[in-house]
């Protein structure tokens, strides 16, 4: 028998993202002036206050998002940043709002938008309109990130960690994900890290290595949208009264190295709607030396069974208004993710006994503005400077003191004040594409006074089988003999489904239309390590085996999910990019999603 | 007799193999300093026997001597220093580590030669036999000359301490075979290849305690003097690209063989 390793800290951080990379940085200011008194550490007699942050990924900058933010956070935080300061990062020049057709023909369009699109072809020499995409006339307040920045979120995670570690204030340590939160008498007291030297289920072998308990007077929970710690702190506390969290999508996206000759201001930033689904936004971000980010929100309100982003995304950067840019392009990498797309609607409690909650899990994005980094690294910068009034105080990180530090400072905050104004701002998406437009507008234009309505609903409540959301299109004949042959092949059914209703083949190149599993190896170069538990596991698989839609096969971002003919399907860890999609998705809440080590190793994204 | 050692190991960072590399003029790679970086992979392995080693000799000490960008290094030290106990000593260097051999021997010597109650008696240099050199296996055998250590060994696959204090060292030779080197005891030096131990854990109380010296030694790196002097490089690629993806249907199997099989003739 091993016994189990524990430390004691006074603050653990748990995920290594924009929030905590906001605490951290505004924290280590104040520990790291050698001008004030060090503040003293309860857990290490004699030494400075020891703060240590653990990240699930296998290095800081594994990050997976292209940013374009308004920045007035990180600014606050950096008053002399300079773009030029952080890799891969642009002043904002320009914006456009982009409105795209659908050249393929096979793009799944009600009839109001079909007359829509019919009329803006017809009109096209009187409209801002070029290559199938018409240019709205201005970007909407809310949606402009004017003096803003282009970034990589990877690199700029890199440059914040950079800094901090050479502060000397603080620790990071990457690899080290964080199983489960460490609750006694309704206090969080610490986290328990992963086992090592497990088999797949789970069972130690010969290696065998229990995962450490870090003991802290305060943990603070970054973890993201689909992270352990904040989501098993949910299971026990609960959400505030009227709280859910039924909105999501996954974002995934290409970094793309445009071809010789092709040249796109770097600041220039492109949102677009319409195409290749009606539900599908999208966008474009260039990066400085020919660089650009490109990728889609496939949200959870796209009632389709086989919503493959992948498949959807390689049609995306072949739309006539971007191909013409990327056509010939290289891919350097690629990565997804979940968005958890509630808000403020689906915050948790802020704060608890020997706890707080910031950035994205803590229902800071904003799906009005389109933006989440610059609202998490707030959260965190917030959290920095309650905790900081606390330990200057001398008061313990009780709830009380916590919510009077932090919870506060938060309802008072801009992040609060913006998140309140986009509530209900995609209420009307619940009830189809243009009242959900209109409702964006409305909720936009009013300041959050007005929404189109709509009640949003779990995913999995929403979703429809194949044979009834592509009645139109195909018979059930059809689709019983594709889902006959690709269990078969052990294939999804997303790319037959998709051939079938019309959508072009692929015509890869390999250089940026690649297959699949290239993108992971080329794009993401996604790795997992031995020696530790498979993270997706199937709780009831004899529910899988009489599950219609099989949804966590189809929109597996890595298809590390595929089908077995004979029983539920088969998780691959070696191609799981850690996005925890199938967890939202699956219809039967059938699926646990736990603390794993590996996946994007790509600090491009 | 006492049974201890002073293991110095040399690693010098890398960028991760997995990350596509672009060559630029000299010696530099594009963007290097954007992408995430590793020890140098013998070198990680020296370290790992290294720790080995010193487990199993009480009152070893394990030094990780370094020439590499320290803001870079920092970062790597952040899983490293998870997975073996060591103390950290740091030359600011440049990117990819490698101006020369001559000149990256004579920095690492001489922080080897500065390091603080090294008993250079008990002294076991190790390095990743091919590292800093382009795969010439030319840096550590002069980091050893400088040291003034005859005894060396290059490929190292395996390293045992006999119970009379003599080392039984397991080298690569041609033909893909090996051969079994002795020698009295330190002080040696050995430029490992893969070893034979697998990657330890992260152990986070290991990084926690290892931290206490890594990051003063980070503070306190100096700039290394890489001159260069005489180096032109004519040319710079990269090995010629292996992957070349090609989707082709219905492609009988014999035909699939004949076109690896022409591909591996080249």
């Amino acid at each position: 028998m091993i016994d189990r390793p524990a430390i004691e800290v006074d603050i653990a951080c748990v995920g290594f993202g924009p929030a905590v990379g906001g605490f951290l940085t505004t924290l280590s200011r104040r520990l790291g002036d050698p001008a004030l008194p060090p503040v003293e550490s309860r857990a290490a007699q004699g030494l400075p206050l020891q703060v240590v942050c653990y990240e699930r990924a296998d290095d800081i900058g594994f990050g997976v998002s292209g940013v374009v933010t308004k920045a007035r956070g990180i600014r606050r935080s950096f008053p002399d940043l300079r773009a030029e300061d952080v890799p891969m990062a642009a002043d904002v020049k320009k914006e456009k709002v982009l409105y795209l057709l659908d050249p393929a023909g096979a793009s799944r369009r009600t009839a109001a938008m079909r007359i829509a699109d019919g009329a803006i072809r017809a009109l096209k020499r009187v409209l801002p309109f070029e290559r199938d995409a018409l240019e709205l006339p201005y970007t909407p307040e809310f949606l402009r990130k004017k003096g803003g920045l282009v970034l990589s979120l990877g690199q700029f995670n890199q440059w914040v960690g950079q800094q901090l570690m050479m502060s000397g204030a603080v620790q990071i340590w990457p690899g080290s994900p964080a199983a489960e939160p460490l609750i006694e008498d309704n206090r969080v007291a610490g986290i328990r890290l992963m086992d090592q030297g497990v088999d797949r289920g789970g069972a130690p072998t010969a290696s065998y290595l229990p995962g450490m308990d870090v003991r802290a007077q305060l943990t603070v929970v970054g973890d993201g949208p689909v992270g352990q710690i904040g989501r098993k702190i949910d299971e026990r506390f609960g959400l505030p009264e009227g709280h859910s969290r039924h909105e999501w999508a996954v974002g995934m996206k290409m970094v793309i190295e445009l071809p010789d000759g092709v040249e796109l201001e770097p600041g220039t930033v492109f949102h677009t709607l319409g195409y290749p689904e009606p539900e599908i936004f999208g966008f474009l971000y260039a990066h400085p030396e020919r660089v650009v980010s490109v990728g889609i929100f496939v949200p959870s309100w796209f009632d389709s069974p086989v919503r493959t982003a992948y498949r959807y995304l390689q049609h995306y950067i072949q739309h006539p208004y971007l191909w013409r840019y990327l056509n010939g392009g290289r891919l350097r990498s690629w990565g997804a993710k979940s968005i958890q797309e509630s808000g403020r609607r689906g915050e948790p409690r802020l704060a608890g006994n020997g706890y707080c909650r910031i950035g994205e899990g803590s229902g800071s994005t904003n799906v009005l503005t389109g933006s989440g980094v610059d609202e998490a690294w707030t959260t965190g910068a917030l959290l920095a400077e309650g905790v900081l009034d606390l330990l200057d105080r001398g008061r313990p990180f009780t709830e009380e003191n916590l919510d009077a530090a932090y919870g506060e400072r938060r309802r008072a905050s801009w992040v609060e004040s913006e998140g309140r104004v986009a509530e209900k701002a995609r209420d009307g998406f619940q009830r189809g594409f243009l009242t959900g437009l209109a409702g964006m507008a409305l909720a936009g234009l009013s300041g959050g006074r007005l929404a189109a309505p709509g009640k949003p609903l779990p995913p999995g409540e929403r979703v429809h089988t194949a044979e009834a959301f592509f009645r139109r299109r195909l018979g059930i004949e059809e689709i019983a003999n594709i889902r006959e042959e690709c269990a078969k092949r052990g294939k999804p059914l997303h790319d037959e489904l998709m051939d079938r209703c019309g959508w072009p083949p692929i015509e890869y190149d390999g250089r940026l239309l690649v297959s699949h599993q290239d993108a992971l190896l080329v794009g993401g170069k996604v790795q997992a390590p031995a020696g530790v538990a498979d993270h997706v596991v199937f709780i009831y698989p004899e529910l899988c085996e009489s599950c219609g839609t099989r949804i966590c096969v189809e929109m597996c971002s890595g298809e590390a999910i595929h089908p077995d003919a004979d029983g539920p399907p088969v998780f691959d860890r070696e191609k799981c990019v850690h996005c925890g999609a199938c967890l939202w998705n699956c219809s039967e809440e059938n699926i646990r999603f736990e603390a794993g080590a590996g996946g994007l190793h790509s600090a491009e994204n | 007799m006492s049974d201890y050692y002073h293991i110095v190991v040399c690693g010098g960072i890398a960028p991760d193999p997995l990350q596509t590399l672009e060559p630029v003029a000299g010696p530099a790679l594009k963007n290097e300093l954007m992408l995430p970086a590793v020890l140098d992979p013998w070198a990680a392995h020296a370290l790992f026997e290294a720790a080995h080693l010193a487990r199993s000799a009480p009152g070893s000490r394990v030094w990780l001597v370094s020439l590499s960008p320290k803001a870079k290094l920092q970062q790597v030290m952040m899983t490293i220093a998870q997975k073996a106990p060591f103390e950290l000593v740091v030359v600011d260097g440049p990117s990819s580590g490698f101006t020369d051999s001559f000149d990256v021997a004579a920095a690492i010597a001489g922080a080897i030669e500065n390091i603080a109650g090294l008993d250079r008696s008990r002294l076991l240099v190790f390095g990743g036999w091919e590292s800093a050199a382009r795969g010439a296996g030319t840096t550590m055998q002069m980091v050893g000359e400088r040291l003034g250590i005859m005894d060396q060994f290059q490929g190292v696959d395996e390293l045992k301490a006999e119970a009379d204090g003599s080392l039984a060292i397991l080298e690569r030779i041609e033909g893909g075979r090996h051969q079994v080197s002795r020698c009295a005891g330190p002080p040696a030096l050995l430029g490992w290849a893969t070893g034979s131990l697998p990657e330890p854990p992260n152990q986070p109380q290991i990084g926690m305690a290892n931290m206490r010296t890594i990051m003063p030694s980070l503070q306190r790196a100096k700039p290394a003097a890489l001159p260069g002097d005489g180096i032109v490089f004519r040319k710079v690629a990269l090995p010629r690209q292996q992957r070349d993806t090609r989707v082709v249907k219905d492609l009988p199997a014999d035909a699939v063989a004949k076109e690896i099989v022409e591909w591996i003739r080249g």
